[in-house]
């Protein structure tokens, strides 16, 4: 009891500069958990509904008045059955897989030499390259891909995962490039210098000393990019015309999307499929993600 | 100059004599380094850039290579009232859209910036709208949007009894127009919110304790401390925002596809309709190409309008 009080009483007296006397409990509740709450409301309410219509079933979704919609009384997996029976959608998330894993891997090989070559190699007119990667990030894809698709036929890769893997990197490599930079800089640059001493050569320097130490870089950049990979949507449906080449995010509104009756179910199982591998992988690796969306705007 | 302790030093002393020292002599060196990075940006993004702009000089169509026609692509945008919709549209959406992210992302940050417990598992949490892919968090906002089954009408007629009516989101525009740019504020708020919470930690606190020692009041705290210290990230947050949502495609051709009667297209999805559904390739490139003018414009405004601070300051960047 005493406890208590003497701790509240030592809390008062470091919150007193600041705060006048009502500034308690309850002026804390309005001016901070309320909103607080309502933004995660709002936030997070279009997954809770994409959730919750995945598994009622269409009596339910197409009646208001005897079911409550906020709420499901008998859960069906009706419509990811369909979806991932009748319908190409595991053929959709393994190209998406596929082209996610391969333009992620592009990206993180030619941004780690990029990145070493003008952080630490540091020849002439490397801040001018740094900067001409960087705005390169600032060109979006909107006004790329009518010119790109033209470039993507001549090549003979129109309708194939191939040309998604090649062109993502054009957005990934700034991105990681100019993370990866950042990470290099906190690298003492005398680890290297050793290194150099003792007779390594550059290649072994980067392979045994830089890389090892720019690991968390590494892998903020690599999670950055799968999320934006998979996440990617005007390329793929520009340049993927078959049905069985399409990834999930395209193949969903295209493929999935017909008739005047919308499939509501179907459609939005396919949604919280095609989220989940991007939400289980981020939230396993959350802090390495905030740290690099943060870390790049900082730069 | 061999790696020292390799068991069998005879068969590497002459391996590393050329191969090594070719990749020591630095200008070879970096080049390799380079050469991906360069080749990939190179072939699929200067190319591409450069081929848009000569493609919206000529009439290209798929399948048939075009003559340069000089302007015309241009004069017959000017004349072109659908152009003009996706204008004005694409205006109004990047103003509205950017000031409802920055307002709403702010005040979150400001709030996520208190101390209180869970608050990592608050901010994945928040972050959530802006790594779920957008065209599957539209889909769902398309559902949300229905005229017989969306929840919200559901919630202002059954439940509240505001109204006796469904509401019609999608089916006449100013309401769809309003609808998708609720859309992209929801979806922009995360990462404005998590970026300028970056910045706000960066602000030294011992500035507040000197401002109420000198009885500054909350809101003089935050004209005065707060929001001078954040302008160079907000700058740079907003750049980037006003870009992204000025060239937004996804959500609007996954909600609406420019409908009701095309009073949703923005020109990104109008060059994508011409450009691609219609094949008309130059007269695609040539809307593409319309985007860059008002690009420019809003990044040196919002970079140097917001940046003049730092940037007087003379401040050498980190």
């Amino acid at each position: 009891m005493t406890d208590t009080a003497q701790a509240s009483a030592v809390a008062d007296a470091k919150a007193a500069p600041d705060t006048m006397a009502w500034d308690s409990g309850l002026r804390r509740l309005m001016m901070i958990y309320l909103p607080l709450g309502c933004f995660v409301l709002v936030l997070l309410f279009p997954f809770y509904w994409m959730a919750i219509t995945s598994f009622k079933p269409n009596a339910e979704l197409m009646n208001y008045k005897e079911h409550n919609p906020f709420w499901i009384t008998s859960p069906t997996l009706a419509h990811i059955k369909h979806l991932l029976f009748d319908t190409a959608y595991p053929r959709w998330l393994w190209t998406t897989m596929l082209v996610a894993i391969g333009s992620t891997t592009l990206s993180l090989i030619a941004s780690t030499l990029a990145a070493y070559a003008i952080e630490r190699l540091r020849f002439r007119g490397s801040p001018y390259v740094g900067l001409g990667i960087y705005l390169a990030y600032l060109v979006p894809p909107s006004i790329l891909f009518i010119p790109l698709a033209t470039v993507v036929v001549q090549f003979g890769l129109f309708d194939s995962p191939l040309a998604l893997i090649l062109v993502y990197p054009t957005f990934l490599v700034p991105f990681c490039t100019w993370l990866l930079i950042g990470y290099f800089k906190s690298i003492p640059y005398e680890l290297e210098e050793c290194a150099l001493v003792d007779g390594a050569t550059r290649l072994q320097i980067l392979r045994r000393i830089t890389l090892p130490l720019a690991v968390p870089g590494l892998i903020s950049a690599g999670i950055f990019s799968f999320t934006l990979s998979w996440n990617e949507f005007i390329y793929a449906l520009a340049f993927i015309q078959s049905g069985a080449n399409k990834t999930v995010p395209v193949a969903i509104l295209t493929e999935l999307v017909t008739g005047d009756v919308y499939q509501w179910g179907a459609l939005m199982a396919g949604s919280l499929l095609g989220s989940l591998p991007v939400a289980i992988f981020y939230s396993l690796f959350v802090d390495y993600y905030v740290s690099s969306l943060t870390g790049a705007v900082k730069e | 100059m061999s790696v020292t302790t390799f068991p069998s030093p005879t068969l590497r002393v002459r391996q590393p004599n050329w191969l090594v020292r070719l990749f020591d002599y630095k200008p070879f060196l970096v080049t390799m380094c380079l050469a991906p990075a360069i080749g990939l940006l190179g072939v699929f993004l200067t190319y591409p850039l450069g081929l848009g702009l000569w493609l919206a000089f000529t009439d290209t169509t798929i399948g048939r290579k075009g003559e340069f026609i000089g302007l015309e692509n241009f004069q017959y945008l000017l004349t072109d009232s659908l152009w003009w919709n996706a204008v004005f549209y694409s205006v109004v959406y990047t103003g509205i859209a950017t000031f409802g992210k920055f307002a709403l992302g702010f005040w979150l940050a400001l709030l996520l910036n208190n101390h209180f417990p869970f608050k990592s598992l608050l901010r994945a949490i928040i972050l959530l709208p802006w790594i779920v892919p957008t065209v599957l968090s539209a889909l769902a906002f398309w559902w949300i949007y229905d005229p017989q089954f969306s929840i919200i009408s559901y919630l202002l007629v059954d439940v509240l009894h505001w109204r006796t009516t469904n509401i019609d989101f999608l089916g006449s525009p100013w309401p769809a127009r309003f609808s998708l740019i609720a859309a992209n504020i929801w979806r922009g708020i995360p990462f404005v919110a998590i970026s300028l919470l970056a910045g706000l930690q960066t602000i030294s606190p011992s500035l507040y304790e000197a401002a109420m020692l000198d009885g500054a009041s909350a809101w003089q705290r935050f004209r005065y401390i707060t929001f001078p210290m954040m302008m160079p990230i907000l700058a740079i947050v907003m750049t980037f925002s006003i870009i992204f949502t000025f060239t937004d495609f996804q959500l609007v051709y996954a909600i609406t596809r420019g409908g009701p009667g095309n009073s949703t297209h923005l020109l990104a999805t109008l060059a994508f309709q011409r450009g691609i559904a219609g094949g008309e390739l130059g007269e695609g490139a040539a809307i593409a190409v319309s985007m860059i003018p008002f690009l420019v414009f809003a990044t040196l405004f919002s970079y140097f309008g917001l940046a003049r601070r730092k940037w007087q300051q003379g401040e050498a960047n980190d």
